[in-house]
């Protein structure tokens, strides 16, 4: 134990000792974990995080993920019924997006820490900021959901109605997917590292989402486009997520561990089974459609809760900054000395 | 030089700024900004092999800027009850014990030869260079044999790492980038501050901090971090932490400057026979286009509670809203292809 001859940061008794892989090491355990990155021993400041936790609250964050997906979708469903003459899928989605959209932004406001300031948001407009480009959209977006579902509640105004509803439905793939970029443009690593395939998840989950509300609500000889886009949503939802997975390297891992681990399992069964029994029952009854489109719903809204929570996981755990940060460095420029 | 020379090194200049707004090296920030004909760029240079681990800089930080108190905790981890920067923390001393000789660290700094007596007595003379050396002026470097041998007898086989943490005032700062209400601004002296009366707490600037600098103040609902004392900076005075450090391990000044003297100070340390000495955010190339606030670090930056390797997210967000827009597109083909059947 004499200095010369010890490697720097070898365990030799004492705890507290920070040096060079003194970090805290992990087992990997559960199922549905690959080891997609060799264990690294790794560094930190006494197991300290790096990255401060996003400071969002789960509920209202989360949750707005999920309503804005709904809501999106809803317009998109919202217009084709209006257009192909599917009066009561119309009006459910209308309502469907003026309800989530309206609790979208009663999250986003109870989300901020002065929400009487929320309208600072609109006080510049600033591409680099996703969430200064989102407010502008939602402020764009939100007013027409709310006239198309009036409209249609109030059966007058009908050209008006019909206008808002093919606007809302112009921008709603913008409002359904622009959340992706909000949570991918963030330096945490679970988060940060899916930002090529979250805005294809997001879209895919929203799709489902909305087709799940329809199905639910809507009688079965309206939902055959409901049907269609939740199995083609669920197919592009699950495809891209597991691309994504695949692709993220470490950062991977929190999406298959702890709580975010089991709403992500959660959702891939709710999707896989709310479509597949979407497809292949919910055209003939009235209860398969609705307990499909619930299990829809519920595995869109399980998918962006875990999604968040594994992002919160790999920013509480410096592993997931430091060992893919250290990797690129020494890919670059050969190992570290010292 | 003519007036079109100028005029040419001027556009050059603007081609440079323009080329890299987001990310790269970015040759005058505070003019990418906005700011016309701003002052040079200001920042820290925070050499940590002569920190003492005082936590003057803490206190002098907390006191100027009025931050209140967050909790008094003993962590048991360290003589560091601080813990990590924060939304009342803007200044952090780390502290860390390492099983390493003792000698490694030592800093070179012979102070034989130097009469304090003679140097106090120039004190009121000349402010200037009483509590900052100029790059050259220090005197020269401890040549190796001074250095104490790595396995004296009597020493023990522990060092203690120091170093006072603070916002890095990144050139691509990801806070400001993010922040939805213009609230973080790029101010004349290259700095990034929070406009306390715009925040409105979105939490945005949080999680986009690679170095989970900046918080949110849970009763106040607003993000805060280090000013660089943009009001000192203002009347041209050094930052209460620099003010306070009793080493000059925190240097402030113009950043072009301060780059300089820290190679020197590297060179030195490496000559001494400290070869673990080395910069960390100094280099205008990084993934944040380089720190306005860099370090002497004598280990790896993780070690300190620093990422090794971090990159702005905004560097991918062309990238990200590439993608969202085609999968925007998919969406709504992905509708029509739901709807494109007869109806039933």
């Amino acid at each position: 134990m004499n200095g010369a001859g010890t490697p720097p940061g070898e365990p030799t008794g004492r705890d507290a000792l920070t040096g060079a892989h003194a970090g805290r090491r992990r087992r990997r355990r559960g199922r549905g974990e690959r080891a997609m990155v060799p264990e690294a021993e790794f560094s930190s400041y006494y197991g300290r995080p790096v990255l401060h936790r996003p400071t969002w609250k789960a509920v209202d964050i989360a949750g707005y993920l999920f309503l804005g997906g709904l809501a999106g979708a809803s317009s998109l469903l919202a217009a084709g019924g209006e257009a192909t003459g599917r009066p009561a899928l119309a009006r459910t989605a209308k309502l469907g997006a003026a309800g989530a959209i309206t609790l979208s932004l009663a999250a986003l406001v109870h989300d901020l820490g002065r929400p009487a300031r929320f309208v600072n948001m609109l006080r510049v407009f600033k591409p680099t900021s996703p969430m200064n480009l989102g407010s502008w959209l939602l402020a764009g977006y939100a007013p027409l959901t709310l006239v198309a579902a009036a409209t249609e509640v109030a059966g007058r105004y009908r050209p008006a109605g019909v206008a808002a509803t093919a606007s809302a439905a112009v921008l709603a793939p913008a409002v359904a997917t622009y959340t992706a970029v909000l949570i991918c443009d963030t330096a945490v690593p679970s988060w940060h590292e899916g930002h090529r395939e979250m805005p294809f998840v997001f879209a895919g989950s929203a799709a489902t989402a909305g087709a799940g509300l329809a199905l639910a609500c809507v009688p079965v000889a309206q939902t055959g486009p409901a049907r269609r886009t939740a199995l083609l949503g669920a197919a592009l939802e699950l495809g891209a997520f597991a691309v994504m997975r695949r692709r993220m390297g470490l950062a991977a891992e929190p999406l298959g561990t702890g709580r975010a681990g089991r709403l992500l399992r959660a959702a891939e069964l709710l999707t896989a089974g709310g479509a597949a029994l979407a497809a292949g029952a919910g055209g003939r009854g009235r209860g398969a459609a609705a307990v499909a489109g619930t299990a829809l719903l519920a595995g869109s809204a399980a998918l962006r809760f875990g999604i968040f929570h594994a992002g919160v996981a790999s920013a509480e755990d410096p592993r997931y900054t430091v060992i893919p940060q250290r990797l690129r460095l020494e890919a670059r420029t050969g190992p570290a000395g010292g | 030089m003519t007036d079109g020379t100028t005029a040419r090194r001027a556009d050059a200049d603007d081609e440079a700024i323009r080329a890299h707004l987001f990310s790269g090296p970015q040759p005058d920030v505070a003019r990418a900004a906005g700011h016309i004909d701003p002052p040079p760029r200001m920042g820290f240079f925070t050499d940590t092999s002569v920190c003492i681990g005082c936590k003057a800089c803490e206190v002098a930080c907390k006191e100027w800027n009025a931050i209140p108190e967050d909790g008094l905790e003993l962590t048991g981890m360290s003589y560091d009850n601080t813990q990590g920067l924060g939304s009342d923390t803007w200044r952090h001393v780390a502290f860390i014990e390492q099983r390493k000789p003792l000698g490694g660290q030592e800093p070179g700094t012979g102070h034989e030869h130097v009469d304090v007596f003679a140097a106090a007595r120039g004190l009121g003379a000349s402010p200037a260079s009483a509590t900052t050396p100029a790059p050259g002026a220090a005197p020269p470097g401890a040549p190796a044999g001074e250095v104490s041998p790595l396995t004296p007898d009597g020493r023990t086989e522990l060092r203690w790492l120091m170093s006072s943490d603070v916002c890095k005032h990144c050139t691509h700062a990801a806070c400001l980038d993010v922040c939805p209400t213009g609230s973080l601004f790029r101010t004349e002296f290259g700095t990034v501050v929070v406009q306390q009366d715009v925040c409105n707490g979105c939490g945005y600037c949080v999680p986009a901090c690679p170095y989970g600098v900046i918080d949110q103040r849970p009763d106040d609902g607003r993000a805060w971090k280090c000013t660089l004392c943009y009001d000192r900076l203002g009347v041209g005075m050094e930052p209460a932490c620099a003010k306070a450090c009793p080493t000059d391990s925190i240097q402030f000044g113009e950043l072009e400057e301060l780059r300089e003297r820290a190679a020197a100070r590297v060179a030195r340390l490496h000559a001494a026979g400290v070869p673990d000495a080395r910069l960390y955010g100094e280099d205008p190339g990084d993934g944040v286009g380089g720190d306005g606030a860099f370090f002497l670090l004598l280990d790896e930056p993780e070690v300190y509670g620093l990422p090794p390797d971090p990159v702005v997210t905004t560097r991918d967000l062309p990238a990200m809203w590439r993608h969202a827009a085609a999968a925007a597109v998919s969406m709504a083909a992905l509708a029509v292809a739901g709807f494109a059947r007869r109806p039933r």
